[in-house]
């Protein structure tokens, strides 16, 4: 599936790298621990967090995640937005819970990586 | 270059890529009152082979060189493009895929698309030439500067001759500087690819470059992140001058962390970050004394033909 096809399907707002959407997604992780994200997920996947400082930025640069989706729309800092453009990681921003919303991946088929 | 590597480049283009990013903006429109002379001398002057009919700012045909030959043919010079237009006009969105567009070139065998937008007004016209010249176009300005210097840093060992060669990267990494945090690993990720080495052991150099860099950040006044590249390994260190770790088997346990609460609330501080350099890396040694400094050290095996 398509990054773009979910930010249509979960009507998630587009804050960084819009011409990156067309990536086809591996699967997804949650997590706030950047520890964490850089010992599990995967390359391609898509990561649900609320944080939103600029070095999510990295580790998703760095593990070439699809894009980081930001849950309970947590405010970007400016130089995430900035680096996130730079580095070409769509940054996507929605009101819901990341509960909520990993419920809403699942049902349009995306995966866990376990 | 590798030619499997451009095409996949092109491939993606193309689903990246909308149709307005190719088209032509600038379009030479015609009118039903034109005559057919008249619009064999307005695709002669503009070096066209056919163009959309307009008529009160609304699409209402297209006419090509193909039609124009067919009128000659039966002698009707002096008659209108209306006469000679073909009025079921198939066109794209300027919003579509560029791979929607090659489709429909494909399947329908058309010369152009007028392009329109979701209001149905005509923003511009779609030929191949103008699809090979928009990924071209787009290859240069994403890819070729990289490929570049892909190119010339992966030969660099064939060119040396030494009994013993090594490249050292050394990166400055600043201490509770949060926003500059990563970069030093970012720098060396991007050097690796350069030089060619295999994704998954970038991965690894990536992952362990990244915790140890964090460390520094999180925990010093900040160090020094200093890669060295060889045939056969990459050996990471990571670098400052203290605190230090006053129990090193204490600070390897999964969980432990000393990290400040404002710090973990970052997402950082989880006390996983030596856990994950070790699962990384071939060989990994952690030296520290306490007001004196930390000295990490992380070596990673080049995989064959990595």
């Amino acid at each position: 599936m398509k990054l773009e096809e979910i930010t249509v399907g979960l009507a998630l707002s587009v804050r960084t790298a819009p011409h990156k959407l067309g990536v086809e997604i591996t699967g997804g992780y949650a997590s706030d621990l950047l520890s964490r994200v850089m010992a599990r997920a995967k390359r391609g996947n898509l990561w649900v967090t609320i944080q939103a400082h600029p070095n999510i930025v990295a580790v998703a640069s760095l593990l070439e995640l699809a894009g980081i989706i930001v849950a309970e729309d947590v405010e970007l800092d400016p130089v995430t937005i900035e680096k996130a453009n730079q580095e070409g990681i769509p940054i996507l921003s929605t009101a819901h819970s990341t509960f909520t919303i990993v419920g809403q991946l699942v049902q349009l088929g995306v995966a866990g990586v376990d | 270059m590798e030619r499997g590597k451009e095409v996949t480049k092109v491939q993606e283009l193309v689903y990246e890529l909308k149709v307005e990013q190719a088209m032509t903006r600038e379009v030479v429109t015609v009118t039903p009152q034109t005559t057919v002379s008249q619009f064999r001398e307005i695709m002669r002057v503009n070096r066209l082979s056919g163009t959309p009919v307009m008529e009160n700012d609304e699409l209402v045909g297209i006419i090509s060189i193909e039609d124009l030959i067919k009128a000659l043919a039966n002698g009707d010079i002096e008659a209108t493009v209306g006469q000679k237009m073909t009025r079921e006009v198939k066109t794209l969105y300027s919003d579509e895929p560029l791979i929607q567009a090659i489709g429909r070139f494909t399947r329908e065998g058309f010369g152009r698309f007028p392009v329109i937008d979701r209001q149905r007004k005509l923003v511009g016209i779609l030929t191949q030439g103008d699809i090979i010249r928009g990924v071209l176009r787009e290859l240069e300005i994403d890819y070729h500067e990289e490929e570049i210097h892909r190119y010339r840093a992966s030969h660099i060992f064939e060119d040396i001759i030494a009994d013993r060669t090594s490249l050292r990267f050394e990166y400055s990494v600043v201490g509770q500087d949060f926003n500059r945090a990563g970069e030093a690993s970012s720098g060396l990720k991007r050097t690796l690819s350069r030089l060619g080495i295999a994704p998954p052991t970038i991965r690894r150099v990536a992952i362990a470059a990244y915790e140890a860099e964090m460390n520094i950040v999180i925990f010093t006044g900040g160090g020094q992140l200093v890669a060295e590249v060889r045939p056969g390994r990459i050996k990471i260190e990571a670098i400052d001058n203290g605190p230090g770790i006053p129990d090193i088997e204490q600070a390897m346990q999964p969980g432990f962390s000393t990290a400040p609460e404002w710090v973990r609330e970052m997402g950082f501080g989880a006390g996983m970050g030596l856990n994950n350099i070790q699962a990384c890396a071939d060989e990994m040694d952690l030296q520290s004394k306490v007001e004196e400094g930390t000295h990490l050290t992380t070596i990673i095996y080049l995989d064959k033909g990595g």
